[in-house]
């Protein structure tokens, strides 16, 4: 039961945040400073997940396929495939959900109880729309923008490490990755990345916006944003796949 | 001039307030008072509509804001400034950003009239030298001041404060108080503001609601209140006399 309790309140907030926006400028200069925020001070981590999420995925693919009859231009295959589908996707959205739902969540729960939400809702802005609506809008313009890259430099490190643990060399990998490559499996890793950017700028904002309390409070949020968003971005990865594949 | 007619408010099984109908008086410091967990933060919170009452109204100027749209809400509110208990400045804006916040989001002031504003605001307040420091650098007299500017930045006719002077020492107390007071008679504010500290009170008060156990225990003038014989009253009054 708390749990449909919990889901009616975050639809009342997406709700509220989309209600009477403020001037459209504002949102604008808003939105740009939060997709440097939440997509370009992520380049790092994302870069390093990616690349090595790659690599492991060839080495363990060639391990697992130990066999001499099929050709080794298959692992070049499974390994595009799954970074393309799952690891970019996923696994990069989970890791962001820990770093920005975490911020975000912090950040909007300590305006929270230092009554900074209040001094904006006292100045009549809508201050679910001011604070939350442009890290969506960047949330959900940067976070595919950085599974794309994810995706290509995934499948270059899953490359460099056939090459490098000499399993099968550069020729022979991308070969196998084109064999099998569609660009609808490409299409259905972007709409599960903006689904993920959504839930994860949404959820943790939701967390920070209802914190009530003191900076035990927001800590929690922070917590409670990363696990909440964690668990939707499996569920809807789930379901996302079930619909479409 | 504002009136509450008949708010109640309750937190689940808790009613915070009951009944409470009262009149702030135009261009004065009209002075909530009552003892902690009595209600005055959420009655103010309710008037300047961060808390819904259950029922009542809250006129502004004979305008009722409760049942108001939203646009002659934002209207009311644009008339309201309000200086928060903690101060509640943007953490990520520094002073002047602070003041001029409220002119960035509300007023069609180019840049160079923006700065004159904040300047004037925070020179108001006595406060030349911070301009560019972050709250997390000021203490907490200097926050409250920076406070009551950006509060008064869009020239408001109500004036909201709720415990200006909790939280700190005495002599900054006083500053805070006469600060308040000054304001008020200089831009013809109505200012309505929330304490527990007598000393304020009879210092700058010019109108008191006294909340006793989240109903209207007492309304009126400074004087009527000092000569009050009600129980409540002189309960109030002797135990801060003892506490000085
Ligand atoms: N959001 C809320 N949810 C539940 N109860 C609340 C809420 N806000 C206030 N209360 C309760 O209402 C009562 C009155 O609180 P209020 O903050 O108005 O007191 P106060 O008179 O301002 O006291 P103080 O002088 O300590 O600030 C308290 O008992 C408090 O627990
Ligand atoms: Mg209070």
């Amino acid at each position: 039961m708390l749990l449909f309790y919990h889901f009616g309140r975050y639809l009342l907030f997406l709700k509220k945040m989309f209600s009477k926006p403020e001037t459209f400028s504002i949102y604008v200069s808003r939105t740009f400073t939060e997709m440097v925020e939440i997509g370009i001070r992520s380049l790092p981590i994302v870069a390093i997940i990616a690349l090595f999420s790659g690599a492991v995925s060839t080495v363990q693919t060639a391990y697992q396929l130990v066999s001499g009859l099929v050709s080794k231009t298959i692992i070049g295959s499974i390994v595009s495939d799954t970074v393309i589908l799952e690891f970019a996707p996923t696994i990069t959205c989970l890791v962001l959900a820990g770093k920005v739902g975490s911020s975000i969540a912090s950040e909007i729960g300590t305006m929270k109880v230092s009554e900074q939400i209040d001094a904006l809702e006292v100045m009549g802005i809508n201050s679910a729309g001011y604070l939350v609506l442009p890290k969506i809008i960047a949330g959900v313009i940067m976070v595919p923008l950085l599974i794309i890259l994810a995706m290509f430099l995934g499948i270059y490190g899953g490359m460099m490490a056939g090459s490098m643990a000499e399993i099968l060399p550069v020729e022979q990998f991308l070969e196998g990755a084109r064999s099998t490559f569609k660009g609808f499996n490409v299409a259905f890793s972007l709409i599960k990345a903006t689904t993920f950017g959504f839930i994860i700028t949404s959820v943790s904002s939701f967390q920070g916006y209802y914190t009530e309390g003191g900076a035990l409070e927001v800590g929690r949020s922070s917590t409670n944003a990363v696990v909440y968003s964690a668990i939707m971005i499996l569920f809807t990865d789930y379901l996302i796949a079930q619909i479409l594949l | 001039m504002i009136e509450v007619k008949n708010i109640n408010k309750s937190f689940g099984e808790k009613q915070v307030l009951q009944d409470i109908s009262a009149t702030f008086l135009p261009g004065k410091v009209n002075v909530i008072i009552g003892a902690s967990g009595s209600g005055k933060s959420v009655l103010m919170k309710c008037m300047v509509g961060l808390v819904e009452p259950d029922n009542g109204q809250i006129l502004y100027d004979q305008q009722d804001f409760l049942s108001a749209d939203y646009t002659s809400k934002k209207d009311i509110r644009k008339q309201i400034g309000m200086l928060f208990q903690g101060s509640a400045l943007f953490d990520s804006l520094t002073a002047e950003e602070n003041v001029a916040f409220p002119l960035k989001m509300f007023s069609n002031m180019s840049k160079q009239e923006q700065k004159e504003r904040v300047d004037f605001c925070l020179h108001r307040v006595n406060l030349d030298h911070a301009h560019k420091l972050f709250p997390s650098e000021i203490s907490g007299g200097m926050k409250k001041r920076v406070g009551i500017a950006r509060a008064i930045a869009l020239n408001p006719k109500y004036l909201f404060c709720d415990e200006p002077n909790s939280g700190l020492d005495p002599v900054t107390s006083r500053v805070i108080d006469n600060l308040i007071e000054e304001i008020t008679d200089e831009f013809n504010i109505t200012t309505i503001m929330n304490s527990h500290d007598m000393k304020t009170l009879f210092d700058i008060g010019d109108h008191v609601t006294f909340i006793y156990k989240g109903k209207l225990a007492f309304e009126g003038n400074i004087e009527d209140f000092r000569k009050d014989t009600s129980e409540e009253i002189s309960e109030f009054l002797s135990a801060s006399y003892f506490q000085r």
